[in-house]
């Protein structure tokens, strides 16, 4: 409904071309779709309404531009103003001058505070850092078990003891760190209501005795009107300093985040994106104002590719594709490269107005599979020479990929006409224009 | 009885208070039932996560009402909204106390971190107060240590579970569950999953399997597929029943974490837009603390006034 957001203002605001300025009147109804659209993605009311009375002012008056729409420029306005809402330059963590640093972690139930735990070590020890993770919830059963499973999993030492006192928990992980020569400590502290007094004073405890250099806000990024409440009362407790937002693989807008940030002014210093352990973004102020007005992240999209394919493979890929010598072979491996970008939909789903579209269309990566199948059960040269796939050849490896010669046949002639424009893009201009791996295929 | 309804009220209205209470407030201070009032109660319901479309929903059957009825007093207005409230969630007529079959097979879905096993211990407990045998199935076989937590709520209410190794396939778990049942005597299985995001479709395809084994040991199971709501989770909540409705068939909802400040007004919008009824809602870390949903009561504490 919001993928639209541009067009539905684009034809609110047709009447307003040509006249001149943007005023009170002929943009009232645009702020109401803009309203709208905040509120859906789960910004809170007050925030919105603070929000609304913003970008109203900073509207007024302007010209209305020759070289866009008035409806782009309004959402240009919005999005400008979200940016600067949401935008911190402070998003590093700060460190102790004698180590073990102490990172404590703190939220909701279930908002993912332990998987980030393993996210936010795995992070840090990417970054030559030796992080320990400490079980500190005493309450959930099997939690410390969990972390315990999680460091196991990412050979990082988790400080997990039999004892019900998560304070006495906290301090004794120092000197184990110490011992371990581990620089960071990670607290895991148990999930708890934000009204909850006794577990609250419980954090507050733990924060006075470690002093942990950095505490950490986690809130699930699918949380509605309520972010600001529990937002809130964390900050009054225990004055964290950055926030971190989980589960913002799915399709959530993620409007809770300029919520938190409005009513705490704390950065958002992390985006979870997904149940794999590398799974941890830092945060653009520009790309989560795009999603809450629901127009797409082609940066996020462009990044992923770059980060999944090999620069080298690239290279060696347009040396061929100049010399016209792109066989089976490179097309498997450009699949494999496109595969790591992470699921398709996911990929799909950042590329502006898509996502809606694509709502209950099943894509998934099996489309893939049966690809994959058909170049497995070639050999090696009807790879490099797919021209000497005859009849009997084909058959052959549609029994051996559990196809039909049809699909087969399909694949080849896909492949065929990949080749056809490759040549057509190369007379027009090929060399740095397009991402390496970004053609289209089959 | 009483003293169930009371801790749902009380687990309502302390979280509700906040927001909930402008409500009578501003209703209270207007006696003529006028736009600003109207407009009012709209952003009040906005504000508990009702949603812009339900909120709209029950602000113009209000309207209507006031004008057919010819209500002037904003005590009736009071009432009105509470009925309009009540009446989005379908009628329902599940009695726990009256399976249907035996053994009765659950589902439990949803994404990450709203509670399920949590929610899964305290129905287990639930029947097993009523009498019944209760068998659990540990089919979240991914996240690390679920198994165990979900063991050790076994271990304290005391009922069994059928368990895999960790990363085993779940669908698998599920059929060996059902396997057990008749020989152990089951007259109720629950069965977990793993917490996944709805946009996942390999994952709620691997609902769909499971669905599927189920199916193939007890045709008409699962009997009831409830899909786990967080309270705090905002319009996000709709695209969730959505999805887990279409590859899990759930036909019921829990409502979990109500006894936070967050009115999981969501719950509004699903219910009227999908017409699935709430079964269940969870007001407190204690066993006993998930219990029956009922509409009236839940409006009554939305709009409570104290």
């Amino acid at each position: 409904m919001l993928e639209d957001l541009s067009s539905k203002l684009e034809a609110i605001l047709k009447k307003v071309r040509g006249q001149g300025k943007l005023s009170e009147k002929n943009i009232a109804d645009s702020l109401k779709e803009i309203r709208r659209a905040l509120l859906e993605a789960d910004v809170n009311y007050r925030v919105v309404k603070q929000f609304i009375n913003d970008v109203q002012e900073k509207a007024l008056g302007e010209a209305v531009l020759r070289s866009v729409t008035p409806g782009q420029q309004i959402v240009k306005i919005v999005h400008d103003e979200l940016v600067r809402l949401m935008g911190e330059s402070n998003t590093t963590l700060k460190f102790a001058g004698i180590p073990p640093t102490v990172i404590m972690l703190c939220g909701l139930q279930g908002s993912g505070k332990t998987t980030f735990a393993g996210k936010l070590g795995n992070h840090l020890r990417k970054k030559g850092r030796h992080p320990m993770l400490v079980a500190a919830d005493v309450y959930r059963p099997a939690a410390k078990t969990q972390l315990e499973v999680v460091g196991k999993s990412l050979n990082i030492p988790v400080y997990s003891t039999a004892s019900n006192d998560a304070l006495q928990i906290c301090k004794e992980s120092i000197k184990a760190a110490r011992e371990k020569s581990c620089d960071i400590v990670i607290l895991d502290t148990a999930g708890r209501l934000h009204i909850d007094e006794e577990m609250m004073q419980e954090l507050q405890l733990i924060k006075r005795e470690l002093k942990p250099q950095e505490i950490l806000f986690i809130a699930d990024g699918m949380t509605g009107q309520d972010a600001v409440n529990a937002a809130s009362q964390f900050l009054e407790r225990l004055d964290y300093d950055g926030v971190v937002l989980t589960k913002m693989d799915g399709d959530a807008r993620g409007g809770a985040a300029l919520s938190i940030r409005s009513v705490t002014n704390r950065p958002i210093k992390f985006i979870s994106v997904g149940e794999k352990m590398d799974a941890l973004e830092p945060f653009h102020p520009e790309r989560l104002a795009s999603r809450i007005l629901g127009m797409g992240d082609v940066v996020s999209l462009v990044e992923k590719a770059q980060d999944a394919i090999d620069l080298e493979e690239a290279e060696k890929l347009e040396r061929k594709l100049r010399k016209d010598q792109f066989n089976l072979e490179d097309f498997y491996s450009q699949l494999q490269q496109i595969k790591k970008m992470g699921p398709l939909e996911q990929l799909l789903g950042m590329i502006p107005g898509v996502g809606k579209q694509l709502q209950g269309v099943q894509i998934d990566d099996r489309a893939f599979v049966k690809v994959e199948a058909i170049i497995n059960s070639m050999t090696p040269k009807e790879r490099r020479k797919p021209q000497i796939l005859n009849g009997s050849r084909r058959k052959r490896i549609a029994a051996g990929s559990g196809t039909r010669v049809q699909d087969v046949n399909q694949l080849l002639r896909q492949f065929e006409e990949m080749k056809k424009m490759i040549k057509r893009m190369k007379k027009m201009k090929f060399g740095r224009a397009m991402p390496p791996g970004m053609f289209p295929f089959g | 009885m009483a003293s169930l309804f009371d801790k749902l009220k009380k687990g309502i209205s302390k979280t509700k208070a906040q927001v909930f209470d402008r409500v009578s407030y501003a209703i209270k201070a207007k006696k003529k039932i006028d736009e600003d009032l109207l407009e009012e109660i709209e952003e009040i319901l906005i504000s508990g996560d009702v949603g812009v479309e339900a909120t709209r929903h029950i602000v113009e059957e209000v309207k209507k009402r006031v004008k057919r009825e010819r209500y002037e007093d904003s005590e009736d207005l009071f009432r009105i909204l509470k009925e309009e409230v009540a009446n989005a969630f379908p009628r329902d007529d599940f009695q726990e106390t009256r399976l249907p079959a035996n053994p009765y097979i659950i589902l439990i879905v949803g994404v990450n971190g709203t509670g399920k096993t949590t929610s899964i211990a305290k129905l287990a407990k639930r029947f097993q107060q009523q009498g019944k045998k209760v068998l659990l199935a540990a089919g979240d076989t991914f996240r690390a240590a679920a198994i165990e937590q979900l063991q050790e709520w076994a271990d304290r209410v005391q009922v069994d579970l059928v368990k895999h190794q960790s990363g085993s396939d779940p669908a698998a778990v599920v059929f060996d569950a059902l396997q057990a049942a008749r020989p152990r005597g089951a007259e109720v299985i629950i069965i977990d999953t793993a917490g996944r995001l709805h946009t996942k479709v390999n994952l709620m395809e691997e609902l769909k399997k499971i669905r599927r084994v189920i199916q193939k040991v007890v045709p008409q199971a699962p009997h009831l597929c409830l899909l786990v709501l967080d309270a705090t989770t905002g319009q996000n909540a709709l695209n969730q029943a959505r999805q887990f409705i279409d590859a899990a068939g759930v036909n019921g909802i829990v409502l979990t974490k109500l006894d936070g400040t967050a009115k999981g007004g969501a719950i509004i919008g699903i219910a009227h837009e999908l017409k699935i009824p709430v079964r269940y809602v969870g007001v407190g870390e204690a066993m006993d603390d998930l219990q029956p949903f009922d509409p009236q009561l839940y409006a009554e504490g939305l709009f409570e006034g104290n």
